[in-house]
């Protein structure tokens, strides 16, 4: 039996659903392998963007509109606009380099490998035989809000005072004098 | 409702394919009617009709990454405004009173690096 009609009989009603996660899961892996293999350090940023945009989808594609807003908003807009200024601030040369490989690569590879081991064991711990519930209802700004605000309102306050010793920071190193 | 929700981003899928099938369609159309002869002297940039020295990019300023990190940190400072934005009049003053003190640390940040005076350019 293909993995597709076995998908289809276990889950008809999310047939769509799953067609569309396999595209992106297609893009997403791609893009991470084409990451880590391209010689120029710039179209590695922008293959992450591709990665970091299919994340953003699969929240989507999870009913999660706020996260993937956000991680449109902040890593794709910010994180990526600051590893970009970062990679012109340390490099004198962009372009395509031969030197990007090197030794160093199987250790990257191996502690990569530990992370997968490590993740897939904490998911199948955590999930084992879980099923999607039947009917999923999409979670909106206005209950994420009521979350922050409530639960998580220390958090809220103490995300800004992380945001501020990281400014403080920067402009200490950065500073000329 | 998850599928009405799902059938509001296809939409989105949709246009992105559309994007992408009228540039391709564009582009494809016009390289069959356009001449093709590449040569090594067009790839080369244009500066006033001079023959260009090194290549085009350099090492940037340091003060480059603080405006960077200033956007990111404005970012994020958004991403927690539009939730509290939607539910602003069932908070009443408590919502208030907790943005404020939020926006104000943030502001501090600003603050010092005016002080510091890293955002003068010149």
């Amino acid at each position: 039996m293909s993995l597709f009609a076995l998908i289809a009989q276990e889950t008809p009603q999310f047939l769509p659903q799953n067609i569309a996660f396999g595209v992106i899961a297609v893009i997403s892996v791609v893009a991470a392998l084409k990451m880590v293999t391209t010689s120029n350090v710039v179209h590695a940023a922008l293959y992450l963007v591709l990665v970091l945009a299919s994340v953003a989808a699969t929240y989507i594609l999870l009913a999660a509109e706020f996260v993937a807003a956000t991680q449109i908003l902040v890593y794709i807009g910010a994180v990526m606009v600051l590893m970009l200024f970062g990679v012109m601030l340390t490099r004198a040369q962009i372009g395509a380099e031969d030197d990007l490989n090197h030794d160093q690569r199987w250790i990257g590879g191996l502690v990569a490998a530990l992370l997968l081991a490590v993740m897939s064991y904490a998911l199948i711990d955590h999930y084992g035989d879980d099923r999607l519930p039947e009917t999923i209802v999409p979670q909106t700004t206005a209950e994420v809000s009521d979350e922050i605000f409530s639960t998580y309102i220390v958090p809220f306050e103490a995300i800004s005072v992380l945001l501020l010793a990281a400014l403080i920071g920067a402009i200490v190193v950065a500073r000329r004098d | 409702m998850y599928s009405d929700f799902l059938r509001d981003y296809l939409i989105v899928v949709f246009f992105g394919i559309l994007a992408f099938a009228v540039v391709g369609a564009f582009i494809g159309l016009a390289s069959l009617v356009r001449p093709d002869r590449p040569s090594e002297a067009k790839n080369t940039a244009y500066e006033s009709g001079v023959d260009p020295v090194d290549g085009g990019w350099s090492q940037s300023q340091i003060r480059y990454y603080i405006f960077a990190l200033l956007f990111v940190m404005f970012d994020v400072e958004a991403v927690f405004i539009f939730p509290w934005a939607t539910r602003l009049e069932e908070y009443g003053m408590f919502g208030l009173v907790e943005m404020t003190i939020f926006i104000f640390i943030l502001a501090l940040g600003l603050g010092y690096a005016w002080r510091k005076g890293v955002l003068r350019w010149v």
